[in-house]
């Protein structure tokens, strides 16, 4: 959609746009506090806006993990419990299960899922919770400076893996996305990413249909999604969406892994 | 009274149904797995939900979401499994949000735990230590009320002994008037009206917005900071202290040269035996603190006001002696008359628990309170 030229020989016939006209209505603030080129406010915004165009903003609630993105718990404007680290989808199984006809997500990073909370996130799915989990996967602990998660790639340089992450020494990523789906419960996978608009439009689609899959009580869904830390990675911000695809889209391949939603 | 013979887990599980426990999570281990058995029996039932949890730590976090939907919620342990609770226990008191968790201890070693807890930053929360199963129905039902009156975690420490005895009794519905309305209880409505609700240990949505529309001036959502909610934190700790009645249970205290004090089911035991020496004329009183936090330290002070010796009878090393010295101030004599079961079952079954045992150690305790004063 191209915006028309302004005429400038004239006053404006409408006032002019702020970047503000552009939020989405459940986002409370203009702004955010993370890093410039940080993935996870596009990958918050593009849930928020999902969870408004299915409809589900009155019966929302978000279960929220421990991570750079907790500073977006006072932004978004659905209803917010916060967790310890890691126990994010045990708190939402006990919402879930107290309020079957809520839509409950929870909003996790690598260092909290696939870290400190592995065993919640997998008997969740073992259990078939109709609970959406939607992990932001940058491969480093963003919040701490830069450190390795359990999913930080081979070959990535962080603080605490100076020289690379090696096999030999800190052993092999995690693709959560995979070893859910291969759970008997779980319904719904996707890796997406945030670092191009196409790929925001994908994870959209991802997001919406996972959303729909928990509305219909279709069971567990799991959607992970690639996004940008320039600061942890220790590179230039415009040079982070062609490394996402390069280096971690490299190991944690996107796409569907399951739709097999329970009838 | 439509009394039956029940087993106090059967019994402490009716209570908490009828007290309107409607979500229960649980790891089996004993003697806690007897209460999770009769809860996984009994929700379905009464409308609720009991959940087998994956580890303890999972069970208290499916305890955490359920009760933010303010329904009323329970799990607990043994004192090991509560040990993997401490984090949640924490922030659950930072966050306000009221649970029931039950000790079903191994013994009496987690007196520490239960009054001083392992986890981070400053929080308390009520302590109730029945001795019996009809004490127990009353205090599980008192817990519910006083966490949610408080907003605030309550414990229940039982033992060994509690889940396991059979006692004739009723479990009845008790009355402990109004509470306020859960009004910062989730269900999704909020969301959307530009001030939805949150609840986080570290910081509190306010549900007055004022003026302007639940938004600051930046548009960010209106919430109490950081400092000031660790401040009403703090305030809150003061105000159930001095709010909640400290419970205690006294006995023979007139005229009594040796007071002891016991909890729980040594308390029990402590009560048969002081009664038995009094009928030989001895002059030994006791006391049983029955919420361990807050401490009934008034209570224990006029208790053993005309006492020469105060002797501490608990299965441990000695931890609850710090409650009884910290209430009488150094100016009695305060000893330790119990000790550390050895039993090989690891269920904390003491040979303390007998009582000509406990007669004997009263005795002497009489006696070097008589030598002393020669």
């Amino acid at each position: 959609m191209t915006e028309p030229i302004v005429p400038t020989d004239r006053p404006p016939d409408r006032p002019s746009r702020l970047i503000d006209d552009f939020a989405p209505s459940l986002v409370n603030q203009r702004h955010h506090d993370l890093c410039p080129g940080c993935g996870e406010p596009i990958a918050i915004r593009s849930l928020l806006e999902t969870i408004e165009q299915v409809g589900a903003t009155k019966r929302s609630i978000a279960v929220m993990g421990i991570g750079c993105y907790t500073a977006f718990s006072s932004a978004m404007d659905i209803e917010v419990l916060q967790a310890l680290h890691g126990r994010a989808p045990s708190l939402a199984t006990g919402v879930k299960r107290m309020r079957p006809d809520a839509v409950v997500v929870t909003i996790q990073g690598d260092g909290d899922m696939v870290n400190e909370g592995l065993q919640e996130v997998l008997h969740s799915a073992a259990r078939g919770e109709n609970i959406t989990c939607i992990m932001l996967n940058n491969g480093v602990f963003g919040e701490t400076g830069g450190h390795m998660t359990a999913t930080t790639v081979l070959g990535q340089r962080t603080k605490n893996s100076i020289e690379g992450r090696r096999s030999d020494h800190h052993g092999f990523p995690i693709s959560l996305a995979e070893l859910v789906a291969g759970l008997a419960g779980t319904s719904f996978v996707a890796r997406g990413a945030v670092s191009t608009a196409g790929e925001v439009a994908r994870t959209r689609r991802m997001l919406q249909r996972a959303i729909e899959v928990q509305l219909s009580a279709g069971g567990f869904g799991l959607v992970e999604i690639l996004t940008m830390c320039p600061t942890g990675w220790f590179i230039d911000t415009t040079e982070a969406p062609s490394y996402l695809m390069d280096t971690l889209a490299g190991t944690h391949h996107l796409g569907v892994v399951k739709d097999t939603p329970r009838p | 009274m439509n009394r039956r013979l029940v087993e106090g887990s059967e019994a402490i599980a009716e209570a908490m149904v009828a007290a309107g426990c409607r979500f229960f999570a649980g790891y089996p281990m004993t003697p806690f797995t007897e209460v999770l058995e009769h809860m996984a029996r009994l929700l379905p039932g009464a409308g609720g939900t009991c959940v087998n949890a994956e580890s303890e730590l999972e069970a208290i976090g499916m305890v955490w979401g359920a009760a933010a939907t303010g329904a009323r919620a329970a799990t607990g342990s043994v004192g090991q499994g509560l040990s993997l609770m401490q984090e949640s226990l924490a922030e659950l008191c930072h966050a306000q949000i009221p649970v029931v968790v039950l000790n079903m201890a191994r013994g009496q070693g987690d007196y520490y735990q239960a009054t001083r807890g392992g986890g981070h930053g400053d929080y308390r929360h009520p302590v109730f230590a029945p001795s019996d199963v009809g004490e127990a129905i009353r205090l599980v039902q008192l817990a519910f009320h006083t966490a949610d009156r408080w907003r605030n975690p309550t414990l229940v420490l039982g033992d060994f002994y509690l889940a396991h005895v059979q006692e004739a009794v009723a479990v009845e519905l008790l009355d402990f008037g109004p509470l306020p309305a859960k009004d910062w209880s989730l269900d999704g409505t909020s969301s959307g009206t530009r001030s939805a609700k949150i609840l986080s240990p570290v910081h509190s949505y306010s549900p007055d917005p004022g003026p302007t529309d639940g938004r600051s001036p930046d548009g960010e959502r209106l919430q109490v900071d950081y400092g000031t909610h660790l401040a009403s934190i703090v305030d809150r700790i003061a105000a159930m202290s001095a709010g909640i009645e400290p419970l205690s249970e006294v006995g023979f205290t007139e005229e009594a040269v040796v007071v002891a004090v016991a909890y729980g089911t040594a308390g029990r035991y402590l009560r048969c035996a002081v009664a038995n020496l009094r009928d030989e004329g001895l002059p030994i009183g006791y006391f049983r603190p029955i919420t361990l936090w807050p401490f009934p330290s008034k209570q224990l002070v006029e208790a053993t006001r005309n006492a020469h010796s105060v002797a501490v009878l608990e299965l441990n090393a000695g931890q609850m002696i710090d409650d009884v010295r910290l209430a009488l101030g150094g100016h009695t004599v305060i000893e330790p008359i119990g000790g550390v079961a050895f039993d090989e079952s690891g269920f904390g079954i003491s040979p303390l628990l007998d009582v000509e045992t406990i007669e004997q150690r009263l005795r002497l305790a009489l006696d070097r309170c008589r030598t002393r004063s020669q």
